[in-house]
């Protein structure tokens, strides 16, 4: 099990490192000086050279890369052109948003995923299961913004339930996490239900009714166990599902988190503060992968005696 | 003489094979109900795409100050948005954009992830690991962000939202092409090698890419809907098409101040993206259904 | 009261596949006495093991049916039971092992548990005394170090440790009727005369009835009172097991006894019966076995026999003992 952690966190050094060169890059890759898209259009010539100065772009491309490199695993992740504020300070308290927002949204996929995708496989082919596949279908053919305006219209302008937006207290997180865990929990409804069927089918279960357990404890006690683990898998891996769309469900309601932050600041073609979110969420991603996928080898008896 | 034999009686049957798999395939898919409906339904998206501009009651960028905001109506069937400008007539011209956009990036992002997938898996090798290298790097990134990323840097507009789902979908179909490629090379490759020696090649790519064309149909349409997703997406956040533009991102978008007052001006739009995506989705599903039963229950 | 523990009575069961409907078990008719083993021997593809899941109606989350037909034990007809009367039935008063004891287990759930649900629920003991039974079932199969056995998981173990594991569980309520399927087929043949030994133990300890489906002769002579051949979903002879192996009369069955190699007898080629059992959408009109008989007269290509008494306590199913000779059927 050790080994096996060992192994994966080598694997993943120098994929973290071209990532970061990626980035690194991405300043470089745009068309055009993006020095003066920065400054903006009138800007003066001592402006330029400032901006140009604060980005570091007047360096050889190795000694940038070194203090790229240096600043990174430092800490230090640059200053913003637009505020001129550490980039740090800006993301301290919009993290944190921004997590709280997706552990709940995650944390609504797995229970209404679960539970729908449960249903629709044990009631296979009858009303139940089709209209438990039809909501997980349109579940991930829903835009994200629509269904949040939606909830907006229904839940906060006309019942009042729930704030409209920003971040005050838990309140504001119901609607967003629903809307952002929407896709999820279609994804994972579907998925539980073919691995339980699968998991239906083997002669284990077959075992178990014929020692005369109820159907009900032969799914629960037999089955679902051994079909969550390829589930919570999946789970896991979406996360990078709920970084790319907490971008948009922060937009439509107005939260103050990292998605938000991403999408003002290439308005604003403020690109220290775009590449640092992005170095940021790969970052998280990448990591999160991994603890799913050692997650999965612990859960998992048979590989874990195995290796 | 033989070899051209060979290939002759080859083609030959798989015309045989191909017009009687075609009436299978008919009959499988009438039986998938939903995906059966969902593809009529595209088709009449893909026909409103092509005529929008000659179907479209009235001019979907004129502005009409007189006729702002209304309800739908008679004479607006979708009603009107802040401008006056008709909805169903935005709408319809919009759908060419939304369908235009994403099959052109899912085509490119597959034909280029089909080549790369192709030599990965028959070449192998340094080129079959530094391809897969490549594509576990983009896997490194969730998929909307590589968009925002891509946009980020060439600027906002729709050809750049081209641009970028097609690269965010390029990992994905090298990777399905490279383990169908995988696959076909054990079964073909060593009968091939045994009987035809220097024509393998030929034949590997003949005979390989059939298998390969099912998973990636499915692939296909259902990248289409991610695809669409993705780029309404864009648009909503400002990233994509232009805000006067007919793009049922965009108008969303600039829809929302209005949400309270006139939400018709935002649900009919977000209707749009639903029912195509929808579409897609079950028609990529139905497909599955048929072309690789072993995945469905 | 009969003497018998479980009567199958003209029972049909089918498959269902893109809406065609296969008859796999057609007219199975047998009983099986109190105490005694039956062997119910066959090619695979016989319908051996539908047999065995249609006593138990264990067909969930599969497409087959019981369309006729009676099973009637202890004095009530299982297939009118309803199901949650059969559970009480299944585990209980008829227990089952499969064949394959690798899958057979749950390979997240630790042995214990395994043992221990069955005995909670049918014999109502509290976890303690339940984990007590399983222990002292676990040692009755043979198995060492049984209470460290209790928090380990399946795959820890060998094939051989599981398929007692499962005849410990099947046991441990003490059921009337054991059916084993194939118990043994998936095993060495070391640990299979171990396995065997187990079950013989047990069975005559417990006076338990046993229905033993196998397609190896050897096992039928080694542990069964009387045997019933099948082929094709029917049944084709039943004696008992010296009967059998003494004086086969079906055709079929004197091609699978032939088959079987014996000590002392020089001969350079087996006897084997030629042809492939015909899949039951492709069944021959008349008697199934005719187009592989060596025996086969023209009545057999086109009417199919009924099963007729042969002897004391014999049956078979051919033309060649039809007492009115050709023509007219019993």
């Amino acid at each position: 099990m050790f080994r096996y952690i060992v192994k994966r966190l080598m694997e993943i050094i120098p994929i973290i490192f071209v990532v970061s060169l990626l980035i690194f890059f991405f300043i470089h890759l745009v068309p055009g000086d993006p020095v003066r898209l920065a400054a903006g259009k009138d800007a003066t010539l001592e402006e330029i050279t400032r901006v140009r100065q604060e980005l570091g772009l007047d360096k050889p491309l190795l000694s940038q890369y070194a203090t790229y490199m240096q600043n990174l695993l430092t800490g230090n992740l640059g200053h913003s052109l637009k505020t001129g504020l550490p980039i740090s300070d800006m993301f301290a308290n919009r993290f944190s948003i921004t997590m709280n927002l997706t552990f709940m949204s995650l944390g609504w996929a797995l229970v209404l995923g679960l539970l729908i995708g449960t249903v629709s496989a044990v009631f296979r082919n009858k009303w139940p299961d089709y209209v438990g596949m039809l909501t997980a279908i349109s579940g991930i053919s829903l835009p994200g913004f629509w269904l949040g305006l939606i909830l907006i219209q229904i839940f906060s302008v006309t019942l009042g339930w729930f704030p409209t937006g920003g971040v005050d207290g838990w309140k504001s997180y119901v609607l967003p996490s629903l809307t952002l865990g929407a896709g999820i929990m279609s994804m994972l409804a579907r998925f539980t239900r073919s691995s339980l069927l699968e998991t239906l089918k083997e002669d284990f279960i077959r075992t178990g009714r014929a020692k005369g357990l109820k159907e009900s404890v032969v799914v629960r006690k037999h089955a679902l166990k051994n079909s969550m683990i390829p589930v919570v898998t999946i789970a896991g891996l979406q996360f990078g599902f709920l970084l790319g769309g907490s971008v948009v469900v922060e937009t439509v309601f107005s939260i103050p988190g990292m998605g938000r932050l991403l999408v003002d600041s290439i308005a604003f073609r403020d690109y220290p503060v775009v590449q640092a979110v992005i170095l940021l969420f790969s970052l998280e991603f990448i990591l999160v992968n991994l603890l799913v996928d050692i997650l999965y080898k612990a859960l998992n008896p048979k590989i874990r005696y195995e290796s | 003489m033989e070899v051209v034999n060979e290939v002759g009686q080859a083609t030959v049957v798989t015309l045989d094979k191909q017009s009687s798999r075609a009436r299978e395939f008919w009959k499988k898919w009438k039986k998938q109900k939903t995906a059966f409906w969902a593809g009529f339904f595209i088709l009449f998206l893909v026909l409103v795409a092509i005529f929008g501009p000659v179907i479209a009651p009235y001019d979907p960028y004129e502005p009409n100050y007189d006729a702002t905001l209304q309800t739908p109506s008679l004479a607006h069937w979708a009603g009107t948005d802040e401008y006056g400008r008709d909805i169903l007539s935005r709408i319809i011209v919009g759908a060419g954009l939304s369908l235009g956009v994403s099959f052109t990036s899912v085509f490119v992002g597959a034909v280029i992830g089909t080549i790369l997938g192709l030599c990965s898996g028959y070449y192998g090798g340094w080129i079959d690991r530094l391809i897969m290298r490549g594509s576990d790097v983009m896997f490194a990134f969730p998929d909307l962000l590589l968009a925002i990323a891509i946009v980020a840097i060439l600027g906002p507009g729709l050809t750049n939202v081209v641009v970028a789902v097609a690269v965010f979908s390029i990992p994905s179909f090298a990777r399905l092409i490279r383990g169908n490629t995988l696959a076909a090379k054990e079964a073909v490759f060593v009968e091939a090698a045994r009987s035809m020696g220097a024509k393998s090649s030929r034949i590997i790519f003949r005979h390989i890419f059939p298998e390969t064309v099912s998973s990636m149909i499915v692939f296909f349409s259902l990248r289409i809907g991610t695809s669409i997703l993705a780029a309404s997406s864009l648009s909503f956040l400002g990233l994509g098409a232009k805000p006067e533009s007919p793009d049922w991102g965009a108008m969303l978008s600039m829809g929302r101040d209005y949400l309270a007052t006139s939400p018709h001006v935002v649900m009919i739009p977000g209707l749009a993206i639903f029912l195509s995506v929808l579409a897609f989705n079950l028609v990529g599903d139905g497909l599955r259904d048929i072309l690789d039963p072993k995945t469905k229950n | 009261m009969s003497e018998n523990i479980i009567e199958v009575k003209h029972l049909q069961t089918q498959f269902t596949r893109d809406d065609r409907k296969t008859v796999v078990l057609d007219n199975v008719s047998f009983h099986i006495k109190k105490g005694e083993v039956l062997g119910l021997v066959g090619e695979s593809g016989c319908g051996k093991s539908v047999t065995s899941l249609s006593i138990m109606r264990l067909f969930k989350d599969t497409t087959g049916e019981i369309t006729q037909g009676e099973i009637v034990y202890n004095g009530t007809n299982l297939l009118s039971m309803s199901e949650n009367d059969m559970r009480q039935i299944r585990g209980k008063e008829i227990s089952m092992i499969f064949q394959e004891p690798m899958t057979s287990l749950n390979p997240v759930m630790k042995i214990g548990e395994q043992l221990a649900e069955a005995i909670r629920l049918h014999l109502g003991y509290s976890d303690k005394l339940a984990r007590e039974h399983a222990v002292s079932m676990l040692t009755k199969v043979g198995i060492p170090r049984p209470k460290e056995i209790l928090a380990e998981y399946p795959h820890q173990l060998s094939g051989g440790m599981r398929q007692r594991i499962m005849i410990a569980m099947a046991m441990s309520c003490r059921p009337n009727l054991l059916i084993a399927d194939e118990p043994t087929t998936a095993l060495d043949v070391t640990i299979q005369a171990q396995i065997l030994d187990v079950m013989k133990q047990l069975q005559a300890d417990e006076h338990m009835s046993m229905l033993l489906i196998t397609h190896d002769l050897g096992v039928v002579a080694e542990m069964c009172n009387r045997v019933v051949v099948m082929y094709a979903g029917r049944v084709v002879e039943e004696a008992s097991v010296y009967d059998l192996f003494d004086e086969p009369k079906h055709p079929y069955t004197k091609g699978l006894i032939g088959s079987v190699p014996k000590i002392g007898q020089k001969r350079d080629r087996l006897d084997s019966v030629p042809g492939n059992v015909p899949t039951p959408n492709n069944m021959p009109k008349g008697c199934k076995f005719a187009p592989r008989c060596k025996e086969a007269m023209s009545i057999c290509w086109e009417q199919e026999p009924a099963i007729a008494g042969v002897g004391e306590n014999r049956f078979c199913r051919c033309w060649l003992y039809d007492e009115e000779g050709r023509g007219a059927n019993a």
